[in-house]
């Protein structure tokens, strides 16, 4: 029961105690013996009656009950009689949960026997039980179960039981239950678009005000803002799965080969590809939520190419779900020409019904985008490109100088996708700032569920905002949510990391959200006799995790050293990256890079001076799936791995590791 | 249940026998009955005589024909005693006075007019966490009278405006007209001042050192109470809700000049911790007060049949004609009735409608150097001022109607759930303290004339039924009002003692305060209607309320 203290055992409580389990003993005994016997007899099931109204979680005398049920009704034609014996049983679950009204015994005892139908259910008994256990403990959340079986059992309509959550809120906003029942019972009446809830604009907009008038009245109280975050999720998150990503981007014009010259003169007109020496192109697509169902018939390709293999999508996540936002396949190309050809390669992706989300949408937002291949033929290349001649100094003190070159990256990946909000995202918007304006008036109570919703209002604005671009409001959000976190850090240290994750996620946001900020971090590296690579630092940053891993796409050196990086999950959707730092982090172990694994282009990865080994037992492996466990992608030689500070004891395993991930 | 007084005509007076007690009373108004109930309770014998046929005197619930006669009496004086006076004791022939004053009533008395019984005291309710009520389970006088909850909450006049008066965690949630931020405000002085309540009752238990910082510093708590609600950033109208509403501020706390009687911050939370505790004391009971059913005029009843069980000697329609003193005219020994019989006492003890005779008693009444006064109303209306609320509490606080309301008007609406009315009609009480008699009216007038609306003209049938499709936002229709004046005193103590009269207050606080220090003055030694008294079939709180 909620908000009742414990009374400490008194000392003469033990007795009685003891004469309580000795008699507990003793009833068990025999109903177990009449279990065995298949004794049904009236006398027998009287003394599991017995046993049950003192210990009603005793499951084998529930079970040698629905026995001796079945049993004994083989004996009874007369409906009356039936309706006395299904009475009976009903009686004994009702005392057993007087005993305790949370036995899982006794209402799937209940449960049970309403589904063997025999008898017609009086369900004003039933519902008269369930208000007088609710009135008892409102959040009985075997009341609301049995509740939520009995309604649907009796067919009554989602909208009195969604008046029944209301009366019960007006009783007491500190429900869980009922507002966990309140946004199940608006799920489904959304859904099936009944009578007055078409309208998802409206209801959310009720459901914001009434758990608001809950929130501003006791902030302390969590349940309301369970349910704010419910409905925050409901307004933030996109109803349908959508592209927002590419790589090559729409117009993209990928090469194999290079100038020098233009590359000097600022002229880099195309993108210097690594792996079309190998005559491979990778194509990345990133959604905006996880997808399954990718395949050539949901994604159609036109190109003038002759493709050596056929096209296969595969999921770059490190789950096994089948679900990913990133998906890749690579074109090998089978073409002979002579000399420079330029080839073109369409993508679209029509409405479809093999690609759905989690929650079951499917994919309805069409894409259509192109970009052109510039090939040599293998034969007479013109320069030798060596890319690895020197090793690369990952320099951190040399100041960083941002190139001005960046026509060849565009900051907007993918055209289409911007062209495609939602009309009504223009009403989340004004929902969102409403809700933002007046948090932002709740007086500050140290509240840190205050603080964590306005954070969650500022993220999710800010996300839509990057699809209406106002940029200066949208930084603004940034900062706000930013001082929010580090206020919360201090005041609940003991989700201190989430908070961290929260604010790298928030300062990769606000780096990456325009070219013009994002430029100061991006470059062109040239270096003698190598290719021009896209390099972005993001350096001492004290960044914990990766976020936007849409925007980084294209990056082919990243440099992530000096930040506070605990998993570099993310980037296995960078399938161009060729060179990674990733020293001076807090990397503990190596099933934070499994990502890594997934990347075909990796060459050179520093590892320096990070955790690894620091403790003895890596407790994430017993969480997450083992690297072994996946299939893995031919992979590139990895060269250069400085791993300084990885103990001898722990070799074993970075060896293992690097093994499978054909170290040279 | 009287033991005696079944004459019909005045001469036939009974004879009482015996004819000396330890106290006798006349009067059986509140204070007179509780400490009729706490005197024989002590072991005292008591002789309790009363001029009316009723019980309660100026605490009575009347029907509705006899209120006028009640208000306005006969001039015409008692019999004068008989002037046999003896050798042993002198005679001081009592006068009896009327407090109340102006007296006028408006409409029709609807018929049958006897269904309707108007309280004296009204408007009145109790906490339930009442010393009252504590006092009735104690003595037993719970087994005589049965109460119903003022269901419908309280309601707060500002601006032009009935708002509903947020008093809980519920109800500031359910409260449409509040804004959120202002919620937010009201709750967490909600919060502040029952982690004081909360801090305070534990400290008298352990010496708590972990809670005494949810206490509210001292200082704060000698400061005027407003002052602190402006600390705690309350807005106006929520000031208004917690001084008016909630801790039963009667004078305006926010004029410079008219702070009569300034609430500290320590007064105010007691008050709102009584409330507190009074919501959720009983599990029927919703809201913070209750009222007794057939009216407030059970209540001085249910304390005499307390004393009765206990060997009180009751006797109605018995004035008491005379007080007798000593030969040197310092103590009264007893009182002539008006029968003529001699009863000696050691305690005389009288209702308020008697005329204190001044020689030789010392006057303490230092304080009352203006006259205060009470205008009264009462009303009978057609429907109910909260829509599916049968018994509902309002107040005007003070200057809310006009500038010379000096003092928040109380009202109380009551329903015929409490069998005070028929079905489908209700009485409505109000109240407001005041210095002149004529203010006070006009002020009340003005309450009547915000909440109600007169009745038409052309005759009041039908009015109901044409409104139909605006009722909700329709006034209650007045059918009937009385509007009077009463004057305040204070009870005397000495060797002959009078009892307060019903005073301002929406509860009997002030009024058992005063019974308990008159009793102390009878019985030193004595503990106040100890729980003992009770009969021993007064087990559980929850029968109090219906």
């Amino acid at each position: 029961m909620h908000g009742r203290p414990r009374r400490p055992a008194k000392p003469e409580d033990e007795g009685a105690a003891a004469a309580k389990a000795a008699k507990l003993r003793d009833l068990q005994a025999q109903v177990l013996h009449n279990h065995h016997s298949r004794t049904y007899t009236k006398e027998a099931l009287g003394l599991s009656f017995k046993l049950l109204e003192i210990n009603p979680e005793a499951y084998t005398a529930w079970n040698y009950r629905k026995l001796a049920f079945q049993q004994n009704l083989r004996d009874l034609a007369d409906p009356e009689a039936i309706k006395s014996a299904v009475d009976d049983e009903l009686r004994v679950v009702e005392v057993a949960l007087r005993q305790n009204p949370k036995s899982y015994g006794a209402w799937y005892h209940r449960k049970w026997l309403l589904n063997q139908k025999l008898a017609p259910v009086d369900f004003k008994r039933e519902f008269g039980l369930l208000d007088k256990l609710l009135k008892v403990d409102a959040r009985n959340f075997h009341g609301w179960n049995y509740r939520r079986f009995l309604a649907r059992f009796l067919g009554v309509p989602d909208e009195e039981e969604l008046k029944y959550t209301m009366d019960k809120i007006s009783d007491n906003f500190s429900n869980y239950s009922a507002w966990h029942n309140r946004s199940i019972l608006l799920s489904n009446l959304l859904m099936q678009q009944n009578k007055g809830f078409e309208s998802k604009q409206k209801i959310f907009s009720e459901e914001f005000e009434l758990v608001i008038q809950a929130l501003f009245t006791d902030p302390s109280d969590q349940s309301g803002w369970f349910y704010h975050l419910w409905l925050l999720a409901q307004t933030s998150t996109p109803e349908k799965p959508r592209l927002i990503a590419s790589w090559p981007s729409n117009g993209a014009k990928l090469s194999s080969s290079f100038v020098r010259a233009k590359v000097e003169q600022n002229t880099l007109s195309s993108i210097w590809c690594y792996s079309l020496q190998e005559r491979i192109v990778p194509i990345v697509l990133y959604f905006d939520e996880p997808v399954k169902g990718l395949n050539p018939s949901s994604v159609k390709l036109r190109s003038d190419l002759v493709f050596a293999k056929d096209i296969h999508w595969r999921p770059l996540s490190v789950t096994d779900s089948g679900y990913s936002n990133c998906w890749a396949t690579q074109l090998e190309i089978a073409n002979e020409w002579n000399g420079l050809h330029q080839f073109s390669v369409e993508v679209s992706i029509p409405c479809s019904d093999d690609i759905v989300s989690r929650s079951g949408s499917h994919y309805n937002c069409p894409v259509h985008f192109s970009f052109s291949i510039e090939l040599m033929n293998c034969g007479d290349t013109a320069e030798d490109i060596d890319l690895f001649h020197d090793p690369i100094s990952w320099d951190c003190l040399e100041p960083f100088q941002p190139h001005g070159i960046y026509n060849s990256i565009s900051s907007d990946q993918l055209k289409t996708s911007s062209e495609l909000v939602q009309e009504d995202s223009k009403w989340h918007l004004e929902r969102l700032s409403d809700e933002i304006e007046l948090f932002r008036e709740l007086p500050d109570e140290n509240s840190k569920f205050l603080k964590l919703t306005l954070v969650r209002l500022l993220r999710a604005c800010a996300a839509i905002k990057s699809r209406g671009r106002s940029l200066a409001e949208r930084k603004g959000y940034c900062e706000e949510a930013l001082a929010l976190l580090s206020d919360l850090i201090h005041l609940d240290p003991s989700h201190k990391r989430y908070y961290e994750d929260e604010q790298s996620l928030v300062l990769m946001d606000q780096l990456t959200c325009n070219m013009e900020t994002f430029m100061k971090h991006c470059s062109i590296q040239v270096q003698l006799n190598s290719a021009p690579m896209s390099h972005v630092q993001l350096c001492r940053l004290s960044l914990t995790r990766i976020g936007f891993p849409e925007r980084l796409l294209w990056v082919q050196v990243l440099d992530l050293s000096h930040n506070s990086l605990r998993s570099v999950e993310g980037l296995e959707a960078c399938q161009q990256l060729v060179c990674l730092n990733v020293s001076n982090n807090q990397i503990s172990n190596f099933t934070a890079l499994e990502s890594l694994m997934k990347i075909i282009s990796l060459k050179v990865l520093d590892l320096s001076f990070n955790n690894i080994g620091a403790h003895s037992i890596d407790t994430t492996r017993y969480i997450c799936s083992s690297p072994f466990s996946h299939k893995i992608e031919a992979c590139e030689a990895f060269e250069g791995c400085q791993q300084k500070e990885i103990n001898v004891e722990d070799y074993w395993e970075a060896i293992l590791f690097f093994k499978s991930a054909n170290l040279t | 249940m009287a033991e005696a007084g079944a004459g019909s005509a005045p001469d036939d007076y009974p004879s009482i026998d015996p004819t000396s007690f330890d106290v006798l009373i006349c009067g059986t108004g509140l204070p007179e009955s509780v400490l009729a109930a706490a005197c024989a309770a002590a072991g005292k014998t008591v002789l309790h005589v009363d001029p009316n046929p009723f019980y309660g005197s100026l605490y009575s619930s009347l029907p509705l024909p006899s209120l006028s006669t009640f208000l306005s009496p006969d001039p015409s004086t008692p019999p004068s005693p008989a002037s046999t006076s003896d050798d042993s004791h002198a005679v001081v022939g009592l006068d009896r006075r009327s407090i109340y004053s102006e007296v006028e009533t408006s409409g029709d008395p609807p018929e049958p007019s006897r269904r309707y019984t108007v309280d004296l005291v009204g408007p009145r309710v109790l906490y339930c966490a009442d010393e009252a009520v504590d006092i009735l389970l104690r003595s037993g006088g719970s087994h005589h009278v049965e109460f119903k909850s003022v269901e419908g909450g309280s309601l707060l006049y500002w601006e032009g405006n009935l708002y509903p008066v947020p008093d809980s965690r519920q109800a500031i949630f359910k409260d449409a007209t509040l804004k959120v931020t202002e919620k937010n405000v009201l709750f967490r002085f909600f919060k502040l001042v029952q982690a004081h309540i909360a801090a305070a009752s534990t400290a008298g238990d352990v010496a708590g050192e972990g809670d005494a910082s949810a206490k509210i510093p001292e200082e704060d708590l000698d400061l005027p109470f407003i002052e602190y609600l402006k600390k705690q950033q309350l807005s106006p109208k929520m000031r208004a809700v917690v001084l008016y509403a909630i801790a039963m501020a009667n004078y305006d706390q926010d004029g410079i000049d008219s702070c009569e009687k300034l609430l500290t911050t320590r007064e105010g939370i007691q008050t709102i911790a009584l409330y507190s505790s009074s919501i959720g004391r009983f599990a029927n009971a919703e809201g913070a007060f209750i009222y007794p059913m057939y009216g407030h005029g059970e209540l001085p009843q249910a304390f005499c049949r307390c004393a009765a069980v206990k060997g009180a000697l009751y006797v109605l329609r018995m004035p008491v004609a005379a007080a007798l003193m000593d030969e040197e005219k310092k103590n009264f020994i007893g009182a002539r009735l008006a029968s003529g019989q001699d009863i000696m006492c050691r305690q005389l003890i009288l209702d308020p409608s008697y005329k204190i005779p001044t020689l030789d008693v010392p006057c303490d009444g230092s304080d009352s150097d203006l006259p205060r006064k009470i205008a009264r109303g009462i009303c009978i209306i057609s429907k109910s001022v909260k829509l599916d609320s049968s018994n509902v509490l309002v107040v005007f606080p003070p200057k809310s109607l006009e500038e010379q309301q000096v003092a928040a008007i109380r009202v109380l609406q009551l329903s015929s759930n409490l069998a005070v009315c028929p079905p489908g009609m209700f009485m409505a009480y109000l109240s407001t303290p005041c210095a002149d008699g004529s203010t006070g009216k006009q002020c009340i007038k003005k309450a009547i004339d915000v909440l109600f609306s007169p009745q038409a003209s052309d005759g009041s049938e039908g009015h109901s039924e044409t409104t139909s499709e605006s009722s909700d936002d329709v006034k209650p229709t007045l059918i009937w009002s009385c509007v009077y004046v009463q004057e305040i005193t204070q009870g005397t103590s000495g060797s002959l003692l009078s009892c307060p009269v019903p005073d301002e207050n929406l509860d009997y606080r002030n009024i058992l305060e005063s019974t308990k220090k008159l009793f102390a003055d009878i019985c030193p030694n004595e503990e106040f209607l100890p729980k003992k008294s009770a009969p021993v079939h007064a087990d559980d709180d929850s029968d109090s309320a219906e």
